[in-house]
């Protein structure tokens, strides 16, 4: 046996928290934004919140694909709109309630994740871009060639007279809904980032082919990174039909949704978990305000003003600004 | 004399009309230190992506360790301790330099994932004072001995260092050859592909030419460097 002595560690990296205790700090957290809403009690406290929180759960699903694995995924509108019609086919179909609805649209969504990945996962870079958008246009086609869901028309969802308690109105149910989707996808993507799933991601991001090499298995690991941003972004989608009440292929297939869905991880900090956060709750919270000072209009044209204007200053986005260049 | 870690059998490649690789025969035993040598363009590359599982052949076939490795993909082939570097240093950028390591430990699933293994490897390449570091902060030297540390971590049988020497002076050259000379007293077979034809003599026990894609010699270094045939292939007629 040598007797050479084992090589000292690095230098301490900063104690980082569990798997456990994150997801139980996210719960409280949940738990007291939504007493916090509660507390409040207007619709319009309700309705703004919903909306500033789909947008977290969107841009922290987009950000599982493009922010850890690199793919930058154009069609985050298609799975928002898959999860939206999922709600309204099931709902009129078989009569289900939000919540089943949901757990159907994140089935829908990964399927559709993990079609699209193995359709169009070995393209890279702009080519894997624009098959994305591909798929939003295919889709948006076939929904509203579909008159079952309402066609080009769209659909009117109603909402359940009745609400559980103890929540004062559907507004509310909803909200808290949403609070707990949010919170759930951002503990996903922060126990993903601190994986292994995560550092196997990253590494082929950052090189495909000498991932490969060390043993990663990168076409798997796309294949489940599309299939979990998939499915999460559908399930963001589910409720929209509830929230207008009104649902129809040109809003639930908005560019807002796919433009938002990449500027906010990129304007948080795209490849962490807590980016698409940040950027999203600045990014919508800007447009809420903006819709109702401003005009509703003026929504895209401020998240471009915000883009480029990060782009320019901070590439890394705003999580790239606290850590230093590295 | 030891077992036959790799065999190559009429080993072919074409890229459109273009022959890249032309029924090359190789042999390698355990332990053995092989230099693979031949100009620019001669086919070096492309055998060991074709051994490596970057790209198939469209003839022949390898057998590692006994068994064939037609079908397998990369990582399969990174599983089965058959480890490469590349030309070109190519870490994982977005990760430090202890990351990088923990990458293979985690995949490759041939050696234990922990950090006292992960400094094993970076200690094992004089690395280790560096294991918080990104890799752009690394000289080109480091960069290599990254390559080597994150080909180690994998346990290989069987190593591929693509011309692991370009581009450095003669004393990091001779650092990079004392590194590769204490894997394979380790265990590791290597195979060499170099254009430092004082690494590759130093090092080689047994050296291959290939020229246009064919293998025109194998043999004892000396023997082979003075082959007609080898001197026309780097000096011309």
């Amino acid at each position: 046996m040598s007797d050479t002595a084992l090589p000292a560690l690095p230098s301490p990296a900063p104690r980082r928290m569990g798997h456990g205790s994150f997801w139980i700090v996210t719960i409280i957290i949940g738990l007291l934004v939504a007493l916090a809403l509660r507390g409040l009690g207007s619709e319009y406290g309700y309705f703004a919140a919903t909306f500033v929180l789909q947008y977290i759960v969107l841009a922290t699903a987009w950000n599982i694909l493009g922010g850890y694995a690199g793919y930058v995924n154009f069609g985050a509108a298609a799975f928002f709109a898959a999860g939206a019609y999922t709600t309204v086919a099931m709902g009129k179909a078989l009569g289900l309630s939000l919540l089943p609805c949901i757990a159907l649209a994140a089935l829908v969504g990964g399927a559709l994740g993990f079609g699209t990945g193995i359709l169009t996962l070995r393209l890279r870079g702009a080519y894997f871009a624009i098959a994305t958008l591909c798929l939003s246009v295919v889709l948006q086609t076939l929904v509203v060639n579909w008159d079952y869901v309402g066609g080009s028309r769209g659909a009117y969802v109603l909402r359940p007279r009745e609400v559980p308690w103890p929540f004062d109105g559907y507004s509310g149910l909803l909200c808290t809904v949403m609070v707990a989707m949010a919170a759930a996808s951002v503990a996903i993507s922060r126990t993903i980032q601190k994986s292994r799933l995560g550092l196997g991601l990253t590494a082929l991001r950052d090189d495909e082919a000498a991932a490969e090499a060390a043993g990663v298995p990168t076409l798997k690991l796309k294949l489940i990174a599309t299939s979990i941003s998939g499915a999460m972004m559908a399930a963001a989608g589910a409720p929209l039909p509830y929230l207008g009440s009104y649902v129809e292929p040109n809003t639930a297939f908005g560019m807002a949704y796919a433009v938002n869905a990449i500027a906010m991880p990129l304007i948080g900090g795209m490849g962490t978990w807590s980016g698409p956060l940040i950027g999203a709750v600045l990014l919508a919270s800007l447009q809420q305000a903006a819709t109702v000072t401003i005009s509703s209009a003026a929504n895209l044209m401020i998240v471009g003003v915000v883009l480029v204007g990060f782009v320019c200053l901070a590439p890394h986005g705003i999580v790239g600004l606290f850590r230093g260049r590295r | 004399m030891s077992e036959i870690v790799l065999r190559a059998e009429g080993v072919g490649k074409r890229f459109g009309g273009f022959t890249a690789l032309s029924g090359v025969d190789l042999e390698v035993r355990a332990g053995e230190r092989l230099g693979l040598i031949g100009p620019n363009g001669s086919g070096k590359s492309t055998f060991t992506n074709c051994l490596a599982g970057a790209f198939p052949s469209h003839d022949g076939a390898f057998t590692f360790k006994g068994q064939k490795l037609a079908g397998l993909k990369s990582h399969e082939r990174a599983r089965r301790g058959l480890a490469r570097t590349f030309q070109l240093p190519r870490p994982f950028r977005g990760m430090t330099v202890i990351d990088n390591i923990r990458v293979p430990l985690a995949y490759a699933g041939r050696d234990a994932a922990t950090d006292e293994r992960a400094m094993e490897c970076l200690e094992s390449v004089e690395l280790a004072a560096k294991a918080n570091r990104m890799p752009k902060e690394l000289t080109q030297v480091e960069l290599r001995r990254l390559e080597l540390a994150r080909a180690t971590a994998l346990k290989p049988e069987l190593l591929i260092a693509d011309e692991a020497m370009a581009g450095l002076s003669h004393a990091e050259v001779d650092q990079i050859l004392a590194l590769l000379f204490r894997l394979n007293e380790a265990g590791t077979t290597i195979i060499m592909i170099e254009h430092v034809m004082r690494a590759v003599t130093e090092f080689s026990q047994r050296l291959a030419v290939l020229v246009a894609g064919k293998k025109v010699a194998d043999g004892e270094p000396r023997a082979v460097l003075s082959m007609p045939e080898v001197e026309e292939a780097y000096l011309g007629r």
